[in-house]
């Protein structure tokens, strides 16, 4: 996919050079690649079309200085609009409260259950906390059980109330418990969702309602396609999230979504997910999410060979 | 949604009575195929295609030419012309059937297992199951509750034991208890992970050993909201498993799942079944029409 976008950029930035001002016509064939590359990347069909226009209003009209060339401008100004939009610098969590609330929320599989195990062995191991994890998901088959079994690898206690099935109780159980107990954070997982299960997306109103968290974190698939804006919208109209926790980044997937995901919520991206295992959580870095998604360390280094 | 109903008419509008396809119409459709995660690549092929059609049989209204789409999207879900499988049956010539059943993290292995033991049991076939999944936490336990749901025997080793070791007993056991057939759960793996995927290999190279030619069936899940990487996935799982057939989950959601259309063109790999939902009755047939008519209607 990507080897045929070089050749095209390649040729349009060809096209480009010797020509004193970036124009309509000699932009158009970059633009169209530029979008088809967002495209491949799963970034939204909406998105990448105003995307595009953007970059497109930005190079008209700009002198192409004899000192550079016409391409490495036309990547500068994509660059500059990509890392803008994916939100300039990262964001950290909410840890005030006694205890601090977190809970998650997301689609079925995005990785919730893993990434609250990597969650609190962060904060245990990094920020001298003393989480407390809370099994919210009392419908999936072994869902305690799973992280229990997480919990009990980076010495992490979990709350379960076997046979309790509901997770607004357990939660507001748990944090009084946590509060006995001294813990400073409490980390509630919950079950997968789909936006459109309306009793489900009471269900998580209802607990966030009950025990006013101070951070909502929207997990998601990283390869996820088009849907990424309907979930992320849908989500966030209910919650009011508080950021974006994007899993399964060690992937080859070039994480579109990201962006689709920023343009639509304007929410920061605070967390990835790198790995299976409970060390494998980074901070998000907006910049290298960018490169990533129109795979501009090719782009880049084309340009320099030019 | 509201898009695409009036996607849809706005196709309608812009094609009545015209002998060519004009922007308009590639537009919107370049949208809706999009925004189904069909991809570039596939969404200019079926452009392609229309206007070929277009340019031969010249059509006269939104009619045919919705019948011309939906003809020429379902054609390249076509593995050399053959039916949608009719029902959940299984194979007479292969006993115990063996189906190893693979995928990236998270996207349903453990459930269309769960989902098919049902199917083949209510079909009356005598069902084993086998947790090669050691790895991710909790895993077997989850297996676990699922053959207990659906009254099948499965078989299990402990956490962190080889899954080679695990698929091997299951499949003797199965033999050993004249099953009809045996699923096998593996842990989910990303699909540029090497050693993972050589790991795959060496499971699946083990059941031939009990019962030559299995596993007669792999089985690669995908998941239904997954982007244009699950191109690669079907890429890769392919090249270490041979893939024989593909299930698309969580089609319960607004994800289109618009991706396998490229991917059964590309791979002859042919889309089997269809997750809806987490019970146990939430799977289903594919069926190519059906599932070409959802990628126009409204979510
Ligand atoms: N490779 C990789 N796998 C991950 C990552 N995060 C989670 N996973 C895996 O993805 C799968 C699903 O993760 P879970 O944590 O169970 O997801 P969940 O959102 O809790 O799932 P449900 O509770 O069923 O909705 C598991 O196999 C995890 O090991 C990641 O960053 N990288
Ligand atoms: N809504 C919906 N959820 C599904 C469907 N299929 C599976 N799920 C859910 O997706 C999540 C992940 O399913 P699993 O069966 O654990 O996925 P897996 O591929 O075995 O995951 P790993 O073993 O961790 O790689 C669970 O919460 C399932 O209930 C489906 O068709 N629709
Ligand atoms: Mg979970
Ligand atoms: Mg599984």
């Amino acid at each position: 996919m990507f080897e045929n976008l070089s050749d095209r950029l390649e040729r349009s930035f060809q096209l480009l050079k010797g020509q004193g001002k970036i124009t309509e016509i000699n932009v158009a064939e970059t633009l169209k690649d530029i979008r088809r590359a967002l495209l491949d990347a799963d970034v939204n069909f909406k998105i990448a079309k105003t995307f595009t226009d953007d970059v497109k209003e930005k190079a008209l009209g700009q002198n192409v200085l004899t000192s550079v060339k016409p391409g490495q401008l036309m990547v500068k100004i994509v660059k500059d609009e990509l890392a803008e939009l994916m939100g300039g610098t990262s964001a950290d969590i909410d840890l005030t409260g006694s205890p601090s609330i977190i809970l998650m929320a997301g689609l079925q599989g995005s990785g919730k259950t893993t990434f609250s195990g990597k969650l609190a062995n962060l904060l245990k191991r990094k920020k001298g906390r003393h989480p407390l994890l809370v099994a919210g998901d009392v419908y999936r088959p072994a869902a305690i059980d799973q992280l229990k079994v997480l919990g009990e690898q980076i010495g992490v206690p979990v709350y379960t109330e076997e046979g309790n099935m509901d997770p607004v109780k357990i939660a507001q159980s748990a944090i009084k418990e946590a509060k006995r107990q001294g813990h400073d954070v409490v980390i509630i997982d919950t079950a997968g969702r789909l936006a459109v299960d309306e009793q489900m997306m009471k269900e998580i109103s209802a607990i966030k309602k009950a025990v006013n968290p101070n951070e909502i974190l929207f997990v998601v698939d990283s390869m996820t396609g088009q849907d990424a804006v309907n979930t992320a919208k849908e989500f966030n109209d209910r919650l009011d999230f508080n950021g974006v926790v994007l899993t399964k980044l060690d992937g080859d997937t070039r994480g579109g979504a990201a962006l689709s995901i920023r343009s639509v919520v304007t929410k920061p991206i605070k967390f990835v997910g790198t790995g299976e295992k409970l060390d494998a959580i980074d901070v998000f870095h907006p910049t290298r999410m960018a490169d990533r998604i129109l795979g501009m360390g090719d782009i880049v280094s084309l340009v320099e060979k030019a | 949604s509201k898009t695409k109903e009036s996607v849809f008419k706005k196709l309608g509008r812009a094609v009545v009575g015209k002998s060519k396809v004009d922007d308009e119409v590639l537009d919107n459709l370049e949208e809706v195929l999009i925004t189904s995660d069909v991809g570039v690549e596939t969404t200019l092929k079926i452009i392609g295609r229309i206007e070929e059609r277009v340019s031969r049989d010249k059509y006269l209204g939104v009619d045919e030419l919705n019948q011309i789409l939906k003809e020429e999207i379902a054609a390249l879900l076509e593995e050399n012309n053959s039916e949608d499988v009719s029902d959940f049956e299984l194979p007479e010539t292969e006993k115990p059937y063996v189906i190893m059943v693979v995928g990236v993290n998270g996207v349903g292995k453990t459930t269309t297992i769960g989902k098919l033991a049902h199917q083949f049991k209510q079909a009356g076939k005598k069902v084993y199951l086998g947790a090669a999944d050691t790895f991710r936490a909790a895993a077997i336990e989850q297996l676990e509750i699922w053959a207990e749901r659906v009254d099948v025997p499965i078989v299990k080793q402990k956490m962190g034991a080889d899954p080679a070791s695990v698929a091997y007993d299951a499949v003797s056991s199965a033999k050993a208890n004249n099953a009809d057939v045996v699923i096998i759960d593996t842990a989910g793996r990303l699909h540029n992970k090497v050693n993972l995927m050589n790991e795959l290999s060496k499971i699946k190279k083990v059941m031939s050993r009990i019962v030559p030619g299995a596993p007669h069936e792999v089985l690669l899940i995908l998941d239904g909201s997954t982007g244009q990487n699950a191109f690669e996935q079907a890429k890769q799982f392919t090249k270490a498993t041979e893939v024989t057939s593909l299930a698309l989950t969580k089609l319960d959601g607004t994800a289109k799942g618009g991706v396998v259309i490229g991917i059964s063109d590309q791979f002859k790999i042919p889309v089997k079944y269809i997750g809806i939902g987490e019970k146990m009755e939430h799977l289903q047939i594919f069926r190519r029409r059906e599932f070409v008519e959802s990628l126009f209607s409204e979510s």
